[in-house]
Protein backbone atom coordinates (compact mmCIF):
# COMPACT_ATOMS: atom_id res chain seq x y z
CA UNK A 1 0.00 0.00 0.00
CA UNK A 2 2.65 2.54 1.20
CA UNK A 3 4.29 2.02 -2.50
CA UNK A 4 1.62 4.00 -3.71
CA UNK A 5 2.98 7.55 -2.49
CA UNK A 6 6.36 6.62 -3.38
CA UNK A 7 6.33 4.39 -6.88
CA UNK A 8 6.29 5.50 -10.24
CA UNK A 9 2.59 3.58 -11.13
CA UNK A 10 1.44 4.62 -7.66
CA UNK A 11 2.32 8.68 -8.12
CA UNK A 12 0.97 8.40 -11.63
CA UNK A 13 -2.55 7.05 -9.92
CA UNK A 14 -2.77 9.75 -7.12
CA UNK A 15 -2.27 12.57 -9.80
CA UNK A 16 -4.66 11.43 -12.32
CA UNK A 17 -7.33 11.17 -9.56
CA UNK A 18 -6.30 14.35 -8.68
CA UNK A 19 -5.98 15.26 -11.73
CA UNK A 20 -9.65 14.24 -12.89
CA UNK A 21 -11.39 15.91 -9.61
CA UNK A 22 -9.98 19.36 -11.07
CA UNK A 23 -12.06 18.44 -14.54
CA UNK A 24 -14.75 18.06 -12.55
CA UNK A 25 -14.07 20.94 -10.68
CA UNK A 26 -13.83 22.75 -13.95
CA UNK A 27 -16.73 22.08 -15.47
CA UNK A 28 -18.90 23.33 -11.73
CA UNK A 29 -16.74 26.67 -12.32
CA UNK A 30 -17.35 26.86 -15.79
CA UNK A 31 -21.39 26.67 -14.78
CA UNK A 32 -21.26 29.53 -12.17
CA UNK A 33 -19.20 31.83 -14.14
CA UNK A 34 -22.00 31.43 -17.21
CA UNK A 35 -24.48 33.03 -14.63
CA UNK A 36 -23.08 36.34 -15.17
CA UNK A 37 -24.13 36.50 -18.71
CA UNK A 38 -27.28 34.55 -18.92
CA UNK A 39 -28.94 36.42 -15.71
CA UNK A 40 -29.10 40.39 -16.77
CA UNK A 41 -29.45 40.98 -12.79
CA UNK A 42 -25.94 40.86 -11.40
CA UNK A 43 -27.05 39.89 -8.55
CA UNK A 44 -27.83 36.30 -9.57
CA UNK A 45 -23.77 35.85 -9.97
CA UNK A 46 -23.25 38.03 -6.68
CA UNK A 47 -25.78 35.70 -4.68
CA UNK A 48 -23.98 32.49 -6.17
CA UNK A 49 -20.11 34.08 -5.27
CA UNK A 50 -21.81 34.81 -1.66
CA UNK A 51 -22.95 31.21 -0.78
CA UNK A 52 -19.23 29.84 -2.31
CA UNK A 53 -17.44 32.31 -0.06
CA UNK A 54 -19.79 31.35 2.88
CA UNK A 55 -21.62 27.79 2.87
CA UNK A 56 -19.83 25.62 5.18
CA UNK A 57 -20.09 22.38 2.57
CA UNK A 58 -18.37 24.92 0.29
CA UNK A 59 -15.51 25.36 2.69
CA UNK A 60 -15.03 21.53 3.26
CA UNK A 61 -15.03 21.14 -0.22
CA UNK A 62 -12.89 24.01 -0.73
CA UNK A 63 -10.04 22.36 1.24
CA UNK A 64 -10.44 19.49 -0.80
CA UNK A 65 -9.99 21.50 -3.89
CA UNK A 66 -6.81 22.65 -2.85
CA UNK A 67 -5.37 19.47 -1.48
CA UNK A 68 -6.34 18.33 -5.26
CA UNK A 69 -4.64 21.26 -6.71
CA UNK A 70 -1.70 20.63 -4.50
CA UNK A 71 -1.15 16.67 -4.60
CA UNK A 72 -1.78 16.87 -8.74
CA UNK A 73 0.97 20.01 -9.02
CA UNK A 74 3.65 18.47 -6.61
CA UNK A 75 3.47 15.32 -7.94
CA UNK A 76 3.35 16.16 -11.60
CA UNK A 77 6.28 18.17 -10.64
CA UNK A 78 8.25 15.03 -8.94
CA UNK A 79 7.36 13.44 -11.81
CA UNK A 80 8.63 15.79 -14.47
CA UNK A 81 12.03 16.10 -12.85
CA UNK A 82 12.68 12.46 -12.56
CA UNK A 83 11.92 12.19 -16.13
CA UNK A 84 13.97 14.89 -17.16
CA UNK A 85 16.79 13.36 -14.89
CA UNK A 86 16.68 10.13 -16.53
CA UNK A 87 17.79 11.37 -20.03
CA UNK A 88 20.73 13.48 -18.88
CA UNK A 89 21.92 13.96 -22.44
CA UNK A 90 20.03 14.81 -25.10
CA UNK A 91 19.29 13.68 -28.84
CA UNK A 92 20.94 15.73 -31.74
CA UNK A 93 17.37 14.90 -33.30
CA UNK A 94 14.66 14.32 -31.48
CA UNK A 95 11.10 13.62 -31.02
CA UNK A 96 10.12 12.80 -35.02
CA UNK A 97 7.98 9.98 -34.13
CA UNK A 98 4.25 10.04 -34.41
CA UNK A 99 3.08 10.48 -30.95
CA UNK A 100 0.38 12.63 -28.77
CA UNK A 101 1.07 16.17 -29.78
CA UNK A 102 0.21 17.58 -26.56
CA UNK A 103 1.62 15.21 -23.99
CA UNK A 104 4.97 16.78 -25.09
CA UNK A 105 4.23 19.86 -23.96
CA UNK A 106 2.72 19.17 -20.24
CA UNK A 107 4.67 20.63 -17.92
CA UNK A 108 4.58 24.07 -20.40
CA UNK A 109 0.56 24.15 -20.54
CA UNK A 110 0.80 23.37 -16.61
CA UNK A 111 2.54 26.29 -15.62
CA UNK A 112 1.59 28.71 -17.61
CA UNK A 113 -2.02 27.51 -16.01
CA UNK A 114 -0.35 27.75 -12.74
CA UNK A 115 0.60 31.48 -13.34
CA UNK A 116 -3.06 32.42 -14.28
CA UNK A 117 -4.18 30.60 -11.08
CA UNK A 118 -1.76 32.58 -8.84
CA UNK A 119 -2.99 35.68 -10.93
CA UNK A 120 -6.39 34.46 -10.03
CA UNK A 121 -5.93 33.84 -6.64
CA UNK A 122 -4.51 37.22 -5.57
CA UNK A 123 -6.93 38.87 -7.44
CA UNK A 124 -10.14 37.34 -7.22
CA UNK A 125 -9.98 34.62 -3.94
CA UNK A 126 -8.08 37.09 -1.76
CA UNK A 127 -10.42 39.26 -2.22
CA UNK A 128 -13.82 37.77 -1.42
CA UNK A 129 -11.76 36.00 1.91
CA UNK A 130 -10.77 39.28 2.91
CA UNK A 131 -12.94 41.47 1.69
CA UNK A 132 -11.27 44.76 -0.44
CA UNK A 133 -14.08 44.25 -3.24
CA UNK A 134 -17.07 46.91 -3.86
CA UNK A 135 -20.30 46.61 -1.83
CA UNK A 136 -23.72 46.37 -2.83
CA UNK A 137 -26.73 46.15 0.00
CA UNK A 138 -29.40 44.21 -1.15
CA UNK A 139 -32.52 43.64 0.69
CA UNK A 140 -30.38 45.13 3.78
CA UNK A 141 -27.58 42.30 3.49
CA UNK A 142 -24.40 43.69 1.92
CA UNK A 143 -22.67 41.12 -1.10
CA UNK A 144 -19.66 41.74 -2.30
CA UNK A 145 -20.17 43.13 -6.14
CA UNK A 146 -18.27 40.97 -8.14
CA UNK A 147 -20.45 41.01 -10.78
CA UNK A 148 -19.96 44.66 -11.57
CA UNK A 149 -16.08 44.21 -10.29
CA UNK A 150 -15.60 41.40 -13.37
CA UNK A 151 -17.70 43.26 -16.18
CA UNK A 152 -15.14 46.37 -15.42
CA UNK A 153 -12.43 44.41 -16.51
CA UNK A 154 -13.78 42.18 -18.93
CA UNK A 155 -14.57 45.74 -20.86
CA UNK A 156 -10.87 46.07 -20.94
CA UNK A 157 -8.92 44.17 -24.11
CA UNK A 158 -5.88 43.03 -22.48
CA UNK A 159 -7.37 41.20 -19.87
CA UNK A 160 -10.24 39.51 -22.06
CA UNK A 161 -6.92 38.22 -24.05
CA UNK A 162 -5.00 37.10 -21.22
CA UNK A 163 -7.78 35.35 -20.33
CA UNK A 164 -8.99 33.28 -22.90
CA UNK A 165 -5.00 32.93 -23.64
CA UNK A 166 -4.97 31.03 -20.17
CA UNK A 167 -7.67 28.81 -21.01
CA UNK A 168 -6.38 28.16 -24.70
CA UNK A 169 -3.57 26.71 -23.32
CA UNK A 170 -5.34 25.07 -20.39
CA UNK A 171 -7.21 23.24 -23.43
CA UNK A 172 -4.18 22.05 -24.58
CA UNK A 173 -3.17 20.30 -20.97
CA UNK A 174 -6.38 19.09 -21.10
CA UNK A 175 -7.07 17.29 -24.75
CA UNK A 176 -3.99 15.13 -23.74
CA UNK A 177 -4.79 14.49 -19.54
CA UNK A 178 -8.14 13.54 -19.90
CA UNK A 179 -7.96 11.07 -22.26
CA UNK A 180 -4.24 10.27 -20.87
CA UNK A 181 -5.61 9.43 -16.81
CA UNK A 182 -8.24 6.81 -18.61
CA UNK A 183 -4.85 5.16 -19.26
CA UNK A 184 -3.10 5.64 -16.37
CA UNK A 185 -6.00 4.39 -14.39
CA UNK A 186 -5.68 1.33 -16.21
CA UNK A 187 -8.47 1.68 -19.02
CA UNK A 188 -7.70 1.34 -22.33
CA UNK A 189 -9.99 -0.66 -25.25
CA UNK A 190 -10.01 -0.41 -28.76
CA UNK A 191 -13.22 0.52 -29.06
CA UNK A 192 -14.05 2.90 -26.00
CA UNK A 193 -10.05 4.19 -26.01
CA UNK A 194 -11.31 5.81 -29.20
CA UNK A 195 -14.01 7.77 -27.90
CA UNK A 196 -12.05 8.57 -24.91
CA UNK A 197 -10.29 10.63 -27.10
CA UNK A 198 -12.90 11.75 -28.91
CA UNK A 199 -14.36 13.04 -25.52
CA UNK A 200 -11.23 14.81 -23.98
CA UNK A 201 -11.32 17.17 -27.28
CA UNK A 202 -14.86 17.63 -27.03
CA UNK A 203 -14.41 18.38 -22.90
CA UNK A 204 -11.47 20.51 -23.61
CA UNK A 205 -13.62 22.68 -26.30
CA UNK A 206 -16.68 23.32 -23.73
CA UNK A 207 -14.02 24.25 -21.26
CA UNK A 208 -11.98 27.15 -23.07
CA UNK A 209 -15.28 28.27 -25.21
CA UNK A 210 -17.67 28.07 -21.87
CA UNK A 211 -15.10 30.14 -19.99
CA UNK A 212 -13.52 32.65 -22.93
CA UNK A 213 -17.53 33.34 -23.93
CA UNK A 214 -17.79 35.41 -20.52
CA UNK A 215 -14.65 37.92 -21.12
CA UNK A 216 -15.82 37.94 -25.54
CA UNK A 217 -19.98 38.67 -24.18
CA UNK A 218 -19.13 41.17 -21.75
CA UNK A 219 -16.51 43.19 -24.07
CA UNK A 220 -18.58 43.39 -26.98
CA UNK A 221 -22.06 43.90 -24.93
CA UNK B 1 24.21 6.57 -53.50
CA UNK B 2 26.48 9.40 -51.79
CA UNK B 3 25.58 10.36 -48.13
CA UNK B 4 26.91 12.21 -45.24
CA UNK B 5 26.57 10.39 -41.89
CA UNK B 6 26.86 12.41 -38.73
CA UNK B 7 27.75 9.85 -36.41
CA UNK B 8 28.32 10.14 -32.60
CA UNK B 9 31.52 9.09 -31.51
CA UNK B 10 32.40 8.56 -27.62
CA UNK B 11 35.60 6.26 -26.49
CA UNK B 12 34.58 5.09 -23.38
CA UNK B 13 31.55 5.55 -20.79
CA UNK B 14 33.20 8.59 -18.90
CA UNK B 15 34.72 10.06 -21.96
CA UNK B 16 32.56 13.12 -23.52
CA UNK B 17 31.63 12.17 -27.05
CA UNK B 18 30.99 14.20 -29.78
CA UNK B 19 29.86 13.49 -33.68
CA UNK B 20 32.10 13.33 -36.40
CA UNK B 21 30.94 13.44 -40.04
CA UNK B 22 31.79 11.00 -43.14
CA UNK B 23 30.92 10.70 -46.44
CA UNK B 24 30.14 7.38 -48.07
CA UNK B 25 30.03 6.98 -51.61
CA UNK B 26 28.15 4.56 -54.23
CA UNK B 27 26.49 2.77 -51.46
CA UNK B 28 23.98 0.26 -52.94
CA UNK B 29 19.92 1.12 -52.17
CA UNK B 30 19.44 -2.55 -51.97
CA UNK B 31 22.19 -2.31 -48.94
CA UNK B 32 20.76 -2.84 -45.41
CA UNK B 33 21.81 -0.08 -42.94
CA UNK B 34 23.92 -2.02 -41.18
CA UNK B 35 25.86 -2.78 -44.39
CA UNK B 36 25.99 0.74 -45.30
CA UNK B 37 27.70 1.23 -41.43
CA UNK B 38 30.17 -2.23 -42.09
CA UNK B 39 31.09 -0.65 -45.38
CA UNK B 40 32.54 2.75 -44.10
CA UNK B 41 33.67 0.51 -40.67
CA UNK B 42 36.09 -1.22 -43.49
CA UNK B 43 37.00 2.30 -45.28
CA UNK B 44 37.95 3.47 -41.63
CA UNK B 45 39.97 0.59 -41.38
CA UNK B 46 42.26 0.74 -44.40
CA UNK B 47 42.79 4.19 -43.25
CA UNK B 48 44.28 3.26 -39.57
CA UNK B 49 41.10 4.55 -37.91
CA UNK B 50 39.07 3.21 -35.09
CA UNK B 51 36.11 1.25 -36.99
CA UNK B 52 32.38 3.02 -35.33
CA UNK B 53 31.24 0.52 -32.41
CA UNK B 54 27.61 -0.96 -32.64
CA UNK B 55 25.39 -3.34 -31.30
CA UNK B 56 24.20 -6.08 -34.00
CA UNK B 57 23.25 -10.32 -34.03
CA UNK B 58 20.74 -12.05 -35.73
CA UNK B 59 20.43 -9.21 -38.50
CA UNK B 60 16.93 -10.91 -39.26
CA UNK B 61 14.65 -9.04 -36.71
CA UNK B 62 14.69 -11.49 -33.97
CA UNK B 63 17.21 -10.53 -31.63
CA UNK B 64 16.39 -7.00 -30.86
CA UNK B 65 20.45 -6.45 -30.19
CA UNK B 66 20.56 -3.68 -32.85
CA UNK B 67 19.83 -0.56 -32.00
CA UNK B 68 20.15 3.11 -33.29
CA UNK B 69 18.52 6.18 -33.43
CA UNK B 70 18.77 7.43 -36.91
CA UNK B 71 17.30 10.81 -38.04
CA UNK B 72 15.48 11.25 -34.76
CA UNK B 73 13.77 7.78 -34.64
CA UNK B 74 14.81 4.36 -33.24
CA UNK B 75 15.38 2.21 -35.60
CA UNK B 76 14.77 4.35 -38.47
CA UNK B 77 12.42 5.70 -40.40
CA UNK B 78 10.04 2.89 -40.93
CA UNK B 79 8.04 0.95 -38.70
CA UNK B 80 7.73 -1.96 -37.15
CA UNK B 81 10.78 -3.11 -37.63
CA UNK B 82 14.47 -2.79 -36.38
CA UNK B 83 17.68 -1.39 -37.71
CA UNK B 84 19.26 -4.48 -38.91
CA UNK B 85 15.75 -4.91 -41.25
CA UNK B 86 16.20 -1.10 -42.48
CA UNK B 87 17.07 -0.93 -46.20
CA UNK B 88 19.06 2.72 -47.67
CA UNK B 89 16.71 2.82 -50.07
CA UNK B 90 14.33 4.23 -46.94
CA UNK B 91 16.96 7.31 -48.42
CA UNK B 92 17.76 9.19 -50.78
CA UNK B 93 20.78 9.88 -52.90
CA UNK B 94 22.72 12.99 -51.17
CA UNK B 95 20.92 12.81 -47.70
CA UNK B 96 22.42 13.24 -44.19
CA UNK B 97 21.77 11.08 -41.74
CA UNK B 98 22.54 11.56 -38.03
CA UNK B 99 23.25 8.31 -36.00
CA UNK B 100 22.91 8.51 -32.41
CA UNK B 101 23.13 5.68 -29.53
CA UNK B 102 19.81 5.37 -27.40
CA UNK B 103 20.15 7.90 -24.55
CA UNK B 104 18.87 7.38 -21.50
CA UNK B 105 20.66 7.55 -17.92
CA UNK B 106 19.39 3.44 -17.35
CA UNK B 107 21.32 2.71 -20.55
CA UNK B 108 24.79 4.32 -20.11
CA UNK B 109 26.94 4.42 -23.53
CA UNK B 110 30.21 1.39 -23.69
CA UNK B 111 31.43 2.96 -26.85
CA UNK B 112 29.87 5.02 -30.08
CA UNK B 113 26.55 3.55 -30.59
CA UNK B 114 26.61 0.63 -28.50
CA UNK B 115 24.52 1.08 -25.24
CA UNK B 116 25.00 -1.21 -22.21
CA UNK B 117 21.03 -2.72 -21.38
CA UNK B 118 21.79 -4.70 -18.75
CA UNK B 119 18.98 -2.67 -16.59
CA UNK B 120 16.63 -4.67 -18.89
CA UNK B 121 17.95 -8.11 -17.60
CA UNK B 122 18.00 -7.02 -13.95
CA UNK B 123 14.40 -6.38 -14.64
CA UNK B 124 13.61 -9.56 -16.14
CA UNK B 125 15.73 -10.95 -13.48
CA UNK B 126 13.21 -9.46 -11.08
CA UNK B 127 10.12 -11.41 -12.10
CA UNK B 128 10.02 -12.03 -15.83
CA UNK B 129 9.97 -15.65 -15.20
CA UNK B 130 7.54 -18.26 -13.65
CA UNK B 131 8.90 -20.54 -11.09
CA UNK B 132 6.10 -23.53 -11.08
CA UNK B 133 7.04 -26.49 -13.92
CA UNK B 134 4.88 -26.14 -16.56
CA UNK B 135 5.92 -29.56 -17.94
CA UNK B 136 6.72 -30.28 -21.33
CA UNK B 137 4.85 -29.87 -24.87
CA UNK B 138 2.28 -32.79 -24.24
CA UNK B 139 1.20 -31.07 -20.92
CA UNK B 140 0.69 -27.66 -22.72
CA UNK B 141 -3.01 -28.82 -23.66
CA UNK B 142 -3.74 -29.75 -20.24
CA UNK B 143 -4.41 -26.17 -18.73
CA UNK B 144 -6.92 -24.45 -20.93
CA UNK B 145 -6.65 -21.24 -22.08
CA UNK B 146 -8.87 -18.92 -23.83
CA UNK B 147 -7.90 -18.33 -26.82
CA UNK B 148 -8.28 -14.53 -26.60
CA UNK B 149 -5.75 -14.58 -24.00
CA UNK B 150 -3.40 -16.87 -25.32
CA UNK B 151 -3.57 -14.30 -29.06
CA UNK B 152 -3.01 -11.69 -26.33
CA UNK B 153 -0.01 -13.06 -24.09
CA UNK B 154 1.61 -13.78 -27.90
CA UNK B 155 1.19 -10.41 -29.20
CA UNK B 156 3.03 -9.03 -25.70
CA UNK B 157 5.84 -12.19 -25.94
CA UNK B 158 6.70 -10.66 -29.71
CA UNK B 159 9.20 -8.16 -27.42
CA UNK B 160 12.55 -8.78 -28.39
CA UNK B 161 13.79 -6.54 -25.75
CA UNK B 162 15.57 -4.07 -28.13
CA UNK B 163 15.22 -1.36 -26.03
CA UNK B 164 13.56 1.38 -29.00
CA UNK B 165 10.52 1.95 -26.63
CA UNK B 166 13.33 3.58 -24.51
CA UNK B 167 14.83 5.24 -26.68
CA UNK B 168 12.01 7.01 -27.70
CA UNK B 169 10.28 7.86 -24.91
CA UNK B 170 11.01 11.59 -24.16
CA UNK B 171 10.68 10.42 -20.40
CA UNK B 172 13.24 7.12 -20.97
CA UNK B 173 10.70 4.97 -19.57
CA UNK B 174 10.18 1.36 -19.94
CA UNK B 175 6.57 1.09 -19.29
CA UNK B 176 6.11 -0.76 -22.48
CA UNK B 177 8.83 -3.21 -22.12
CA UNK B 178 7.76 -4.36 -18.55
CA UNK B 179 4.23 -3.70 -19.22
CA UNK B 180 5.12 -6.50 -22.24
CA UNK B 181 6.20 -8.64 -19.77
CA UNK B 182 3.91 -8.47 -17.44
CA UNK B 183 0.90 -8.75 -19.68
CA UNK B 184 2.53 -11.64 -21.10
CA UNK B 185 2.88 -13.90 -17.90
CA UNK B 186 0.21 -12.39 -16.43
CA UNK B 187 -2.96 -13.24 -18.89
CA UNK B 188 -1.47 -16.91 -18.65
CA UNK B 189 -2.40 -19.72 -15.74
CA UNK B 190 1.53 -20.16 -15.29
CA UNK B 191 1.87 -16.81 -14.57
CA UNK B 192 -0.42 -15.71 -12.71
CA UNK B 193 0.05 -17.62 -9.95
CA UNK B 194 3.19 -15.06 -8.94
CA UNK B 195 1.75 -11.96 -10.87
CA UNK B 196 1.15 -9.48 -7.88
CA UNK B 197 5.02 -10.21 -6.67
CA UNK B 198 6.04 -9.81 -10.00
CA UNK B 199 4.46 -6.51 -10.70
CA UNK B 200 5.45 -5.23 -7.10
CA UNK B 201 9.05 -6.27 -7.69
CA UNK B 202 9.40 -5.00 -11.58
CA UNK B 203 8.23 -1.81 -10.69
CA UNK B 204 10.41 -1.03 -8.16
CA UNK B 205 13.41 -2.17 -10.10
CA UNK B 206 12.32 -0.46 -13.06
CA UNK B 207 12.05 2.78 -10.21
CA UNK B 208 15.71 1.60 -9.35
CA UNK B 209 17.22 1.53 -12.23
CA UNK B 210 16.65 4.97 -13.28
CA UNK B 211 13.67 5.12 -15.67
CA UNK B 212 11.26 7.63 -16.35
CA UNK B 213 7.59 7.66 -15.27
CA UNK B 214 4.78 6.90 -18.27
CA UNK B 215 2.88 9.90 -19.59
CA UNK B 216 1.12 7.58 -22.20
CA UNK B 217 2.63 9.83 -25.13
CA UNK B 218 2.82 6.69 -27.07
CA UNK B 219 6.67 7.52 -28.65
CA UNK B 220 7.16 3.80 -27.53
CA UNK B 221 4.25 2.50 -29.77
CA UNK B 222 5.29 4.21 -32.28
CA UNK B 223 8.47 3.26 -32.66
CA UNK B 224 8.27 -0.37 -31.11
CA UNK B 225 9.79 -2.89 -34.15
CA UNK B 226 7.19 -5.68 -32.46
CA UNK B 227 3.91 -3.63 -32.63
CA UNK B 228 3.68 -4.02 -28.56
CA UNK B 229 0.70 -1.70 -28.09
CA UNK B 230 -0.32 0.95 -25.12
CA UNK B 231 -2.80 -1.37 -24.04
CA UNK B 232 -0.02 -3.43 -22.23
CA UNK B 233 0.82 -0.65 -19.95
CA UNK B 234 -3.05 0.26 -18.89
CA UNK B 235 -2.91 -3.89 -18.11
CA UNK B 236 0.87 -2.95 -15.87
CA UNK B 237 -1.11 -0.03 -14.36
CA UNK B 238 -3.91 -2.79 -13.57
CA UNK B 239 -1.94 -5.45 -12.43
CA UNK B 240 0.06 -2.79 -9.80
CA UNK B 241 -3.09 -1.78 -8.50
CA UNK B 242 -4.80 -5.41 -8.16
CA UNK B 243 -1.20 -6.23 -6.79
CA UNK B 244 -1.31 -3.06 -4.42
CA UNK B 245 -5.23 -3.18 -3.19
C1 LIG C 1 -7.53 22.89 -13.48
C2 LIG C 1 -6.38 22.57 -13.81
C3 LIG C 1 -5.84 21.20 -14.19
C4 LIG C 1 -6.47 20.05 -14.61
C5 LIG C 1 -7.94 19.82 -14.79
C6 LIG C 1 -5.42 19.08 -14.88
C7 LIG C 1 -5.63 17.79 -15.33
C8 LIG C 1 -4.64 16.90 -15.67
C9 LIG C 1 -4.83 15.53 -16.05
C10 LIG C 1 -6.16 14.80 -16.10
C11 LIG C 1 -3.61 15.00 -16.34
C12 LIG C 1 -3.31 13.59 -16.80
C13 LIG C 1 -2.89 12.70 -15.67
C14 LIG C 1 -2.42 11.35 -16.14
O1 LIG C 1 -1.86 11.22 -17.20
O2 LIG C 1 -2.59 10.40 -15.41
C15 LIG C 1 -2.65 16.04 -16.16
C16 LIG C 1 -1.29 15.91 -16.37
C17 LIG C 1 -0.34 16.82 -15.96
N1 LIG C 1 -0.59 17.95 -15.19
FE1 LIG C 1 -2.38 18.79 -14.90
N2 LIG C 1 -4.20 19.63 -14.61
C18 LIG C 1 -4.42 20.93 -14.17
C19 LIG C 1 -3.48 21.84 -13.73
C20 LIG C 1 -2.14 21.55 -13.61
C21 LIG C 1 -1.20 22.44 -12.99
C22 LIG C 1 -1.50 23.79 -12.34
C23 LIG C 1 0.00 21.83 -13.08
C24 LIG C 1 1.25 22.48 -12.54
C25 LIG C 1 2.32 21.98 -12.17
C26 LIG C 1 -0.18 20.55 -13.80
C27 LIG C 1 0.81 19.66 -14.15
C28 LIG C 1 0.62 18.54 -14.93
C29 LIG C 1 1.68 17.81 -15.59
C30 LIG C 1 3.18 18.14 -15.57
C31 LIG C 1 1.07 16.73 -16.24
C32 LIG C 1 1.80 15.76 -17.13
C33 LIG C 1 1.75 14.36 -16.73
C34 LIG C 1 1.49 13.49 -17.91
O3 LIG C 1 1.76 13.90 -19.05
O4 LIG C 1 1.00 12.40 -17.69
N3 LIG C 1 -1.51 20.42 -14.08
N4 LIG C 1 -3.28 17.19 -15.73
S1 LIG D 1 8.48 -3.26 -26.21
FE1 LIG D 1 9.09 -3.10 -28.37
S2 LIG D 1 10.54 -1.38 -28.40
FE2 LIG D 1 10.36 -2.03 -26.26
S3 LIG D 1 12.01 -3.51 -25.93
FE3 LIG D 1 10.19 -4.70 -26.54
S4 LIG D 1 10.37 -4.91 -28.78
FE4 LIG D 1 11.79 -3.26 -28.19
S1 LIG E 1 20.59 -7.68 -35.22
FE1 LIG E 1 19.08 -8.97 -34.27
S2 LIG E 1 17.33 -7.72 -34.41
FE2 LIG E 1 18.76 -6.55 -35.52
Amino acid sequence: MSSIFTSSLGKKLLMSLAGIFLIIFLLVHMGINLLIVIFDDPMVYNKAAHIMSTNILIKIFEIILFGGFLLHMIYALILQIQNWVARPNRYNKANYSNTSFFSKFMIHTALITLVFLVIHMMDFYLKAKFGHAAEVIVDGKAYHDFASEIIDKFKMLPFVIFYIAAFVFLGFHLVHGFQSAFKTLGMDHKKYTPVVQFLAIIYSTIIVGGFSFIPVYIYFL
Amino acid sequence: MNLKLKIWRQKDPNTRGKFVNYRLRDISADSSFLEMLDVLNEELISKGEEPVVYDHDCREGICGACGLYINGRPHGPDSLITVCQLHMRKFKDGDTIVIEPWRARAFPIIRDLMVNRNAFDALIQEGGYVSVNTGSAPDANAILVKKEHADLSMDAAACIGCGACVAACKNASAMLFVGAKISQLALLPQGKIESNRRVMDMVAKMDELGFGNCTNTGACEAECPKGITLTNIARLNREYYKATF
